[in-house]
C-alpha cells in the first residue's frame, strides 16, 4: 500500500508537466489564432518554396 | 427592355464577366489590364497555384491604385509608429488587408518572400484579415511592401487610428490561465478524494492519510488565492461602493469552504469540502469566459480616427507635391484629393469639380455639388475628379470631430444594474434568514452543531448557481445571435435590449441600401439603339446618377459621342451618330421645374422628342414593411435623418409623424437624450458618423453595415445588414434572456433543497457535496445552452420558409 505514495508522486509530476506545457503555450500566443493554421495545414510546397528560394539565392 | 444576350467569358482572376473588353493569355481570359497584369506578376515566380487553391480568388482590378499612393509611408516619425519591431537587419510590420477572403489569399500572402526576396517572412491571421510581415529594411522599405501587395491587388488599408495606442487591445489571457490551473487542481482534487468517498476501510496507514489530506489542502492553494481572486477583488470593489453585486455572495460561500475546510483537514477532524469548492470556482470561471469572449475581429469601440486615411497629398508651392501624414496638416496648407479619397480636414475648395458624398457624414443621400470657395467639410469622400482645398481646420477640430467632444463620449459604461445582481440580494437575504434560523435552533436543541450547520448551509446553497445560469446562458445567446449577423459587444448588451421601449433610426444607409439605388423607367419603350444611345452618353458623365443608369441598362458597345457638354448638376448632352442625345433633369431641358415627387428623375430626349425619364428612389433594404410592422406592436418607432423630408408620405405609415429631417449629428444625440428624459430605453439604428452621437448617447447603438470589415462608428452592437428583415425576431430573442435564467436557476435551486437538507441537520457528507455540486452544474449548462439553442432554431426555421414568400408587400412597391 505504500507504493501508492510513489504513484502519487508520478502521476502528480507528469500531470504538472502538462499544466505547464498548456501555460507556455497560451503564453506564446499559439491561442491567438485558432483559425488560420487549419487552412495553412493544407497547403503543400511550403517547405519547397523555401528550398527554391535558398537555392535561387544562392544562384545569384 | 430588351437584354442582349450576355458573352459567357469570365475572367481567369477575378472570375466578373469580361463585359467591357477582354484580353487574353493562352487560353485564359481577363477582363481589364489589371487582373491580366496580376496574373502576370505571379506567373513570373511561379504562384500560380493561387489560382488552383480556389477558384477565380482575385478582385476586379479595374481600378488600379495611384502609384503615389503609399508615397506617405516614407516619413520617418510615421514609419516608427507603424513598424513594431526593429533591429540592424528586420522590421516587423502589421498591414490589414481587408480584400482578405479565402484560402488563396493566405497562401499567396503567405508565400510573399517568393514575390519580394527581401521580404523574410509573413504571417496571415485570418479572423483579422491581418499579415504580419518581416522584411530586411536594408534591401526593401515599407512602401515597397505596401507597393508590392497594391501590385498583387491587397491593397493595405491604413487609418489614422493606426498611429495611435501602441497598446492593442491583447486579449485577456490571465483567465485563461485561471482556468488551466484551477481545472488542473479540481481534478486532482478530486481523484485524491476519492478513499474519502468510498471510505474503502478507514486509510490505516497515518501516513497515507496525511499525504491525501495535505496534498488536497497544498492543491486547493492555487484555486483559492489565485483562480478565485476575480471575485474577492469584485466583492471588495462593490462592497466599498456600498452596493452588493452578485460576487460577494458568491466569495462569502468560497471562503468560509475555504476556512472550514482548512480547519477540518488541519485538526483532522474531516476531509473537508476542497473539491467542492475548486469546481464550483472552476465552473464559474469557465462561465464567465464563454459570456466573455469578445469577437477580437470585430471593433466595436471605433471613433473617427479610424476612418481618416493617414496620408494626404500636399501641395507646396511651385507644384511640388509631398506625400504628408494627415496628422501634420496645418490650418493653411493646400491639400490635393483624388477620387474616391475621404477629405481628412475642413478646408475650402479652391480648383476642381467637387462632387462629395457625405452619406457618411451628415446622412445626405445624394452627392453635393459644392463650388469653389465654399467650405467642405472633413468625412466626405470626392467623387469626381481631383481637388484642390485649402484647410481652415486642425484635422482633429472639424464639424465632425467636434462631436466627439461632446460629454456623452466621456461618460462612463454603467448602464443600469444588471438583472442577476438584484436576484442575488434576494437570494443572499433568504440565504442568511435560513442560516441564522438553523443557527438559532441548533444553539437552543444541540449547541455543538450551530457552527457546522451555518457553515454546510452557506456552503451548499451558494449562489453559484445563479451565476452559471447567467453565465452560460448570457454566452450561448451571443453565439447565437452572432451566427444571426448581430454582433452584440458584450452580454450586458442583450439585457439592454430586452429592457428597450423604443427605437429610432436613421434612414440614409441605414433602412435604405447604400449601394443599391432603385431605378425604374417611365416612358416610350426605347429599343436597342436608343439605349446604347443613353448608355454611351451616360457612360461619358461621372455623376453618381449617369452611373447608375449605366449600371441599370444592358450591355453594349460605346458609341463615339461628339461635343460632349455637361453641366453640373443639371444634365449632359452630345451628338452620337448625327443624332441629338440629352439627359438631365427637368430644369435642364428648360422647363418649369416641379417640386420633388419622393426621387429623382432623369429626362431622356433623342432630337428633341422626349422619350421619357428615369426615376431613381431610395432602395429600401428587404424587408422592411414587415420588419417595421412587427415592431410598432412592441416600441415606439421613430425616425431621425440628416437627409430631406422627401420620403415623408412614404414612411408616414411606420413613424407617423416622428420623422425628423435635415437634422446634424447633435441634434440626433438630444433626441435620444429627450426620449431618455421621458425614463424610456432607447435603442438607436445607424450606420454613419453623423450617428456616431446618438448611438453612444442610447441605451444600445446598433450599427448597420453590409461589410462587417468596414468602419463603423463605436456602437453596442453591429448588425449585418443582410439580416435586417430579421432585426423583430432577434430583439425578442433577447427577450428570452430573463426567462431562461429563471427557469435555470429554479432547477439548479431544487438541487439545493437536498442540500440544505442535509446541511441544516448539521450532517453534510463532503460526497454528498461533491456529488450534488458537478450535477447542479452541468444541469445548468445543459439546461441553458439547450434552451437558448431551441428558441434560436425557431427563428431559423421562420426564415427557411419566409424566403419562399411574396415580397410583392414590400415597401419599394408600395404606391403613394
Amino acid at each position: 500500500m505504500s507504493v501508492i505514495f510513489i504513484l502519487i508522486i508520478a502521476s502528480l509530476t507528469i500531470a504538472i508537466g502538462f499544466l505547464i506545457a498548456f501555460l507556455w503555450s497560451v503564453k506564446t500566443n499559439q491561442y491567438d489564432d485558432d483559425y488560420t493554421p487549419s487552412v495553412r495545414i493544407l497547403f503543400d510546397n511550403e517547405l519547397s518554396a523555401t528550398q527554391s528560394t535558398n537555392a535561387k539565392e544562392k544562384n545569384k | 427592355m430588351i437584354k442582349e444576350p450576355q458573352q459567357k467569358t469570365t475572367c481567369y482572376h477575378c472570375g466578373e464577366n469580361c463585359e467591357e473588353e477582354t484580353l487574353h493569355i493562352a487560353e485564359k481570359s481577363f477582363c481589364c489590364q489589371g487582373c491580366k497584369t496580376v496574373y502576370e506578376i505571379l506567373n513570373k515566380v511561379e504562384l500560380c497555384d493561387y489560382y488552383t487553391i480556389s477558384n477565380a480568388p482575385g478582385l476586379n482590378q479595374k481600378n488600379k491604385v495611384r502609384p503615389e499612393k503609399f508615397a506617405f509611408l516614407e516619413d520617418v516619425q510615421l514609419q516608427q509608429k507603424l513598424i513594431h519591431f526593429k533591429n540592424e537587419k528586420q522590421s516587423h510590420v502589421t498591414f490589414y488587408l481587408p480584400q482578405m477572403h479565402c484560402s488563396s489569399c493566405i497562401w499567396l500572402l503567405e508565400n510573399l518572400p517568393k514575390l519580394d526576396h527581401a521580404i523574410i517572412r509573413s504571417e496571415v491571421n485570418f479572423l483579422k484579415k491581418e499579415v504580419s510581415v518581416v522584411f530586411d529594411h536594408t534591401r526593401t522599405s515599407l512602401r515597397s511592401v505596401a507597393d508590392l501587395l497594391s501590385s498583387i491587388g491587397y491593397e493595405p488599408h491604413f487609418s489614422l487610428n493606426d498611429l495611435g495606442n501602441k497598446t492593442k487591445v491583447k486579449y485577456d489571457k490571465s483567465r485563461i490561465y485561471k482556468i488551466g490551473i484551477t481545472g488542473f487542481c479540481f481534478g486532482n482534487i478530486m481523484l485524491l478524494s476519492f478513499p474519502e468517498y468510498f471510505s474503502l476501510g478507514e486509510i490505516e496507514e497515518k501516513g497515507l492519510k496525511d499525504l491525501f489530506s495535505y496534498l488536497i489542502l497544498f492543491l486547493s492553494l492555487p484555486v483559492f488565492f489565485y483562480g478565485a481572486s476575480e471575485f474577492f477583488t469584485s466583492a471588495i470593489k462593490s462592497l466599498k461602493q456600498r452596493y452588493l453585486n452578485i460576487d460577494a455572495p458568491i466569495a462569502l460561500a468560497v471562503l468560509i469552504t475555504f476556512g472550514r475546510s482548512v480547519y477540518e483537514i488541519i485538526s483532522g477532524n474531516g476531509a473537508g469540502y476542497m473539491d467542492s469548492m475548486s469546481g464550483i470556482v472552476f465552473f464559474m470561471l469557465i462561465g464567465r469566459f464563454f459570456q466573455d469572449k469578445t469577437y477580437n475581429t470585430m471593433a466595436f469601440t471605433r471613433d473617427y480616427t479610424s476612418y481618416f486615411p493617414l496620408g494626404v497629398t500636399v501641395v507646396y508651392s511651385a507644384g511640388v507635391e509631398k506625400q504628408v501624414p494627415v496628422s501634420n496638416i496645418k490650418v493653411g496648407d493646400r491639400i490635393k484629393i483624388h477620387s474616391n479619397e475621404i477629405i481628412p480636414a475642413d478646408s475650402i475648395l479652391f480648383y476642381g469639380n467637387a462632387n462629395i458624398d457625405q452619406s457618411f457624414v451628415t446622412g445626405e443621400s445624394l452627392p453635393i455639388e459644392k463650388s469653389i470657395g465654399e467650405i467642405i467639410y472633413a468625412g466626405g469622400k470626392q467623387l469626381g475628379g481631383a481637388l484642390e482645398l485649402e484647410v481652415v481646420k486642425d484635422v482633429s477640430q472639424s464639424y465632425l470631430t467636434s462631436l466627439w467632444n461632446n460629454d456623452a463620449f466621456k461618460k462612463n459604461e454603467q448602464k443600469g444594474v444588471s438583472y442577476i445582481h438584484t436576484v442575488s440580494r434576494y437570494f443572499t437575504v433568504v440565504l442568511f434568514a435560513i442560516a441564522i434560523g438553523s443557527a438559532i435552533y441548533w444553539q437552543l436543541h444541540n449547541p455543538s452543531k450551530v457552527w457546522n450547520a451555518v457553515t454546510s448551509i452557506l456552503i451548499v446553497a451558494c449562489p453559484c448557481a445563479l451565476l452559471l445560469s447567467a453565465t452560460f446562458t448570457n454566452g450561448n445567446m451571443l453565439r447565437v445571435l452572432q451566427g444571426f449577423g448581430f454582433f452584440a459587444r458584450n452580454a450586458g448588451v442583450i439585457e439592454q435590449v430586452a429592457n428597450a421601449d423604443s427605437i429610432v433610426f436613421d434612414k440614409t444607409g441605414t433602412i435604405t441600401e447604400q449601394t443599391n439605388s432603385g431605378i425604374t423607367y417611365e416612358g416610350a419603350q426605347m429599343d436597342e439603339k436608343i439605349i446604347s444611345y443613353v448608355r454611351s452618353l451616360a457612360a461619358q458623365s461621372s455623376h453618381p446618377l449617369s452611373k447608375a443608369i449605366v449600371k441599370y441598362l444592358p450591355g453594349g458597345a460605346k458609341l463615339k459621342v461628339k461635343n460632349f457638354i455637361e453641366k453640373p448638376g443639371a444634365g449632359v448632352m452630345g451628338i452620337i451618330e448625327d443624332k441629338k442625345v440629352a439627359i438631365g433633369s427637368l430644369k435642364f431641358f428648360d422647363q418649369k421645374a416641379h417640386s420633388s415627387d419622393g426621387g429623382t428623375r432623369v429626362y431622356v430626349q433623342i432630337e428633341d422628342r422626349m422619350y421619357g425619364s428615369f426615376i431613381i428612389q431610395a432602395h429600401y433594404r428587404e424587408g422592411l414593411t414587415q420588419v417595421l410592422e412587427d415592431l410598432k406592436r412592441r416600441f415606439k418607432l421613430s425616425l431621425i435623418s440628416g437627409d430631406n423630408d422627401s420620403e415623408f408620405s412614404r414612411l408616414k405609415h411606420f413613424f407617423d409623424a416622428n420623422q425628423y429631417f435635415n437634422r446634424s449629428p447633435q441634434d440626433k444625440l438630444e433626441y435620444i437624450d429627450s426620449l431618455q428624459k421621458e425614463n424610456k430605453k432607447v435603442i438607436m439604428i445607424g450606420d454613419g458618423l453623423n450617428d456616431a452621437g446618438a448611438l453612444r448617447q442610447s441605451n444600445v447603438g446598433i450599427a448597420i453595415t453590409d461589410n462587417v470589415n468596414n468602419f463603423s462608428p463605436a456602437c453596442d452592437v453591429i448588425l449585418d445588414g443582410t439580416k435586417f428583415a430579421h432585426l423583430n425576431d432577434l430583439l425578442r430573442y433577447c427577450s428570452n434572456n430573463k426567462l431562461i435564467i429563471n427557469i435555470s436557476f429554479i432547477v439548479s435551486i431544487l438541487y439545493n433543497f437536498i442540500g440544505l437538507y442535509f446541511a441544516a441537520q448539521g450532517s453534510l457528507q463532503p460526497v454528498i457535496a461533491a456529488i450534488l455540486m458537478p450535477i447542479s452544474s452541468i444541469s445548468i449548462v445543459l439546461l441553458t445552452t439547450g434552451l437558448s439553442s431551441i428558441l434560436a432554431i425557431q427563428i431559423k426555421r421562420k426564415y427557411a420558409c419566409s424566403k419562399t414568400q411574396n415580397l410583392k408587400t414590400d415597401i419599394n412597391h408600395m404606391s403613394i
